[in-house]
């Protein structure tokens, strides 16, 4: 017996709701309850990142937390990350540098990157490697996607900060 | 692949999970921060039969300072630490650590709790725990006990902790002003699981070596003190040659295996290279 449980959450700045079995991952439910489906899913068990979001203004792997543990919270995806027509700079830097091919990893990519450029805005080239490095990449082989996040920590420094969906408080606190 | 089916209870104080343990009677799994626990559930290698979810205790999350022992709540996510200035400047080595657990991801919502009653072989936070002679505090039904860093690793995946334990805090002896300290790994990719890692924790008064403490990741079924080792730093000095010595007494110390990613002799030959780095290293003049 596995009772259904009702899930109240904000997405992008957007209040949802959905109904799950406990056992549901968050990345399933984000695609298939909320049809969210720009988080990817590749590995299911925490290895290549691609389903990484923003839960509670961090980043986190998506396969590795349970839909019921986002109940009240506030989570960010790729679908976020643009304002209207206007892409977000990490975006436009992964278009300008050329670093996707598939597009797989890429979700992943970017919100992996933001967390890391809002905790090191002036990344070193190792610096940026070591920060998404949690993020698996089988096509470009990393050179343009490092490029990309230089540039785009570049733009973000001198830049106004692109207004995002984000909780408030960012600040780097323990559970929920 | 998908977890099978459980029961889960997300309660809001210690209390009521430990009621719920109990209830379940050794059939439900703790979750702390899931990197490790959810990756087994997704493989179906766990299938308990309810979750008691802690991250929405909000009292097990904390950094304080006692005295001259650093509490961290077991609920501390180790990006929190990562970023909190009392483990920078009271722990470092814990600080320096950090930076080799896992990824920001992972980080984000691994917690020091969780990686220390998951006791991983190749975890650097049990490794900390032993370079720093901390203890957990472990609350269950017969009350709250304490656990020395040195009585609580048994084997791989396995702690002294009893099933119906929860750790509340873990608590580290701040470490001296003028002590050096050094974590050495060799992982494929940094943030991957550890092959070998050695860290060091050093006091010295002029040439004598007045307290050496040594530990492993990696390298064994549990993270150990390098006891020899530390005993020929303390006797011999931070000689080159008592060095030396000290990285061949770590090397014959440990117990690795043979896996994929390495053999045990490749493993205890790091184990004495990543020594003798780790000491060098502690012993260089702070930069």
């Amino acid at each position: 017996m596995s009772e259904i449980r009702e899930i109240r959450l904000t997405v992008n700045g957007k209040s949802y709701q959905g109904r799950c079995e406990p056992r549901k991952l968050l990345v399933d439910f984000v695609r298939e309850d909320l049809g969210l489906t720009g988080t990817h899913i590749g590995c299911e068990h925490g290895i290549c990142g691609a389903c990484t979001i923003l839960f509670n203004g961090e980043a986190a792997r998506s396969c590795l937390m349970f839909a019921v543990q986002a109940e009240g919270a506030e989570l960010l995806t790729v679908e976020g990350l643009a304002k209207g027509d206007e892409w977000h700079p990490l975006q436009q830097a992964f278009h300008e540098h050329h670093a996707l091919q598939c597009g797989y990893c890429t979700p992943g990519m970017l919100i992996a990157a933001l967390d890391f450029l809002a905790t090191n805005p002036s990344p070193t080239e190792d610096e940026i490697r070591e920060g998404i490095s949690s993020v698996l990449c089988r096509c470009t082989g990393y050179v343009n996607i490092v490029k990309a996040v230089a540039a785009a920590a570049e733009v973000m420094r001198g830049a106004a900060p692109h207004p995002l969906p984000l909780p408030a408080s960012g600040e780097r606190e323990g559970p929920a | 692949m998908k977890p099978a089916k459980f029961e889960y209870h997300a309660p809001a104080s210690v209390g009521e999970a430990l009621a719920i343990l109990e209830r379940y009677d050794g059939e439900a799994r703790i979750l702390a921060g899931g990197q490790s626990l959810v990756p087994m559930m997704n493989f179906r290698l766990a299938q308990p039969r309810a979750i008691v979810d802690l991250n929405r205790i909000a009292e097990l999350a904390f950094i304080e300072e006692e005295g001259e022992v650093v509490r961290i709540g077991s609920m501390t996510r180790q990006r929190r630490l990562e970023f909190a200035p009392q483990i920078a400047a009271k722990l470092p080595l814990l600080h320096e650590a950090l930076r080799w657990v896992g990824h920001l991801p992972t980080r984000s919502r691994g917690t020091i709790g969780g990686s220390i009653a998951h006791a991983d072989p190749s975890a650097e936070i049990p490794m900390v725990l032993q370079a720093l002679e901390g203890e957990i505090v472990a609350r269950g039904p017969q009350g709250e006990r304490r656990i020395a860093a040195q009585d609580l690793f048994h084997a791989a995946l396995t702690t002294s902790l009893a099933p119906l334990e929860i750790i509340t805090e873990v608590r580290f002896p701040a470490m001296s002003p003028q002590a050096g300290h050094a974590v050495e790994e060799f992982a494929r990719r940094k943030g991957d699981f550890a092959i070998a890692a050695v860290a060091v924790m050093l006091v010295s008064d002029g040439e004598r070596c007045t307290k050496a403490r040594l530990s492993t990741a990696g390298v064994g079924p549990a993270s150990i003190r390098l006891r020899d080792a530390e005993a020929v730093l303390e006797q011999q000095g931070l000689g080159e040659a008592a060095i030396a010595e000290a990285a061949d007494k770590a090397a014959a110390q440990v117990d690795p295996i043979s896996d994929l990613n390495g053999s045990a002799e490749y493993r205890r030959h790091l184990t004495g290279v990543l020594t003798q780095r780790a000491i060098l290293k502690a012993i260089a003049p702070a930069t």
